[in-house]
């Protein structure tokens, strides 16, 4: 039923905007910097330090590197979940509200086209920067500590993980709600999503089901978080886990650690979520007014 | 037929129904907010009715392929202000699923024709309101069309954009294509259509050729000199409005004057003047508000 041609014309045009709207070349820009900043940082960490006038021993850079990765890693996720909130927000409501989408929708196009080919287009955008400058800050920080995270695939997929779950989410609201409502709501549900898993972790650590529950919802509702747990994992060398596994539930408490890669079942739940936003996406769009 | 629209408790359009023949420009007027864009996006399938069927050159309007030969400048016309107007016609080209060989020569004789040839190049956030508004019209020209839908085309256009909106308009009636033209400015629509529809308050009010609905032409005469019945007796000639002073006869040809003023003076009236008229559009719309109220 559906055009994959017409489909590919809007993933196009999707891209054509960021690059023309110069959102390209400034992310690159940025993103370059804050590389080269984390790049010298860590090739401070790695030379001799101040108070004992010797490097660290190489247990503690890895240690310290791993930990560190960790916190730059969080932070990359939520600029990620920024962008693609900030980025999907105006695409589908913007058009709408601007009569952009009438001489567009007047074609012999169908409106699942659409919305699919923004999707894709700005989708494989999220994907191939969170790849490349992923994969560059990995590169980095492996030749200033020679540390490099045990899975480093599943790193970068989960942290695109959490960008695309956004992405997908700001795009159902966007068609219906005003760009900046429909930018705001998906960062509060992940920011709030975090929370849950914090409290779900709490509860575990303090065996409180109903805390524990919390979480399991929250998680349900917005998987970002079970997905940046395994981007904790996946950067977590192994004597860290193993400690972790032995400190039993009360390892759970710290957002930043993670015992256990996420379970499969969470994984087959989140390619369900993904699917059924899409499909909630398509209706919305097919049944709104323009 | 029956095409009806609501929004909520507000009726936006009640059971519309007419019909556009290909080959001719079709005026669809009204007053602002009488259903007239909402009778547009209904064709267009950009809204759904609420009741009723639709059908655009043979397709039902819920059919995505009936737009395929259709071209359409909206109201509130915008365009990607970050693409050029050559590149957002092509995406148009791409979009309608024109032939990619014939892609540069659509879009070339589409900017001829809309006098936009020198602004191709410059991105669309560069571009005037009135040359955005010409490159709706382009983008609506493109690929040949069976059917071009223009929703109030001159809104933002000066008197020269206005004669070369209605010059674009004759042209395809030349092509045959059909043409279908929103509009509230009467004098417009009276020089270009052949057929027009009044809608008000989501109903059509009246709807023909522009000579059935404005009655045909007509003359006024001032006479003397003849009794009532004499008076009565020229209906012969045409519907007869006689308020006393002036005697309205509508519907005469104005080959048939000389023979009515004959007529007058052989019954003895004397012909102080003689004005042969067309009722305006404006007059006839009025007239049709009026009676509505």
């Amino acid at each position: 039923m559906l055009s994959a041609r017409i489909v590919l014309i809007f993933a196009r045009l999707a891209v054509w905007e960021a690059s023309r709207r110069r959102l390209l070349l400034a992310v690159a820009v940025l993103t370059l910097i804050v590389i080269a900043a984390t790049a010298w940082g860590f090739s401070k960490l790695a030379g001799p330090t101040l108070d004992r006038g010797q490097p660290l021993s190489e247990t503690e850079l890895r240690l310290i590197t791993s930990q560190l990765l960790i916190v730059i890693a969080f932070l990359f996720a939520a600029v990620l979940a920024l962008m693609a909130a900030v980025v999907g927000a105006p695409s589908i409501s913007g058009e709408l509200e601007s009569g952009l989408a009438l001489a567009l929708l007047a074609r012999p196009v169908r409106r699942a086209e659409m919305v699919l080919g923004k999707w894709l287009g700005l989708g494989a955008l999220l994907v191939v920067y969170a790849v490349l400058s992923g994969a560059l800050e990995l590169i980095v920080v492996d030749l200033t500590t020679s540390y490099l995270p045990p899975h480093p695939v599943q790193l970068i997929a989960y942290v695109t993980g959490v960008g695309l779950i956004l992405l997908t989410l700001t795009l159902f609201l966007s068609t219906r709600l005003a760009g900046m409502t429909a930018g705001i709501v998906p960062l509060i549900c992940y920011f709030m999503a975090w929370i849950g898993g914090i409290v779900g972790g709490a509860g575990q650590a303090l065996a409180n089901d109903t805390l524990t529950a919390i979480g399991t919802a929250t998680n349900l509702l917005l998987p970002t978080d079970g997905l940046w747990r395994g981007a904790v994992y996946a950067m977590e060398p192994a004597a860290v886990v193993a400690g972790l596994q032995q400190a039993g539930p009360a390892a759970a408490a710290s957002p930043f650690s993670a015992a256990h890669p996420p379970a499969p079942a969470f994984l087959v739940w989140t390619a369900v979520w993904f699917l059924a936003m899409l499909a909630l996406t398509l209706w919305s769009m097919h049944t709104r007014e323009v | 037929m029956e095409l009806t629209k609501r929004y909520g408790a507000t009726l936006a359009l009640a059971g519309l129904t007419m019909t556009v023949p290909r080959g001719q420009v079709f005026g669809f007027l009204g007053p602002n907010g009488a259903g007239k864009t909402t009778a547009v996006k209904l064709l267009l399938g950009l809204l759904p009715p609420t009741a009723g069927e639709g059908w655009v050159l043979g397709r039902s309007i819920r059919d995505v392929e009936a737009r395929r030969r259709v071209g359409y400048l909206p109201e509130h016309f915008r365009y990607q202000p970050w693409l050029s107007g050559r590149e957002v016609l092509g995406l148009h080209c791409r979009l309608a699923g024109l032939a990619r060989a014939t892609w540069p020569e659509e879009v070339d004789r589409a900017l001829r024709l809309v006098g936009l040839q020198e602004w191709a190049d410059r991105r669309v956030h560069a571009y005037s309101k009135g040359m955005q508004q010409r490159l709706g019209l382009a983008v609506a020209l493109l690929g040949s069309p069976e059917l071009v839908i223009l929703d109030e085309p001159t809104s933002a256009l000066d008197p020269v954009g206005r004669y070369q909106v209605r010059q674009v308009i004759h042209h395809l009636r030349e092509r045959g294509t059909a043409v279908f033209l929103n509009s509230h400015l009467l004098t417009e629509v009276e020089m270009v259509c052949d057929r027009v529809a009044m809608v008000d308050r989501g109903r059509v009010i009246a709807t023909g050729t522009l000579d059935e609905l404005l009655g045909g032409h007509a003359v006024r005469l001032r006479v003397g000199g003849l009794d009532l019945r004499q008076r009565a007796s020229l209906d012969r000639f045409g519907r007869v409005d006689d308020d006393g002073e002036w005697i309205t006869l509508r519907g005469l040809a104005p080959d048939r004057v000389p023979e009515l003023v004959t007529e007058v003076v052989a019954m003895g009236g004397r012909v102080y003047a003689v004005e042969p008229r067309q009722q305006s559009l404006e007059d006839r719309f009025l007239q049709l508000l009026g009676g509505e109220g």
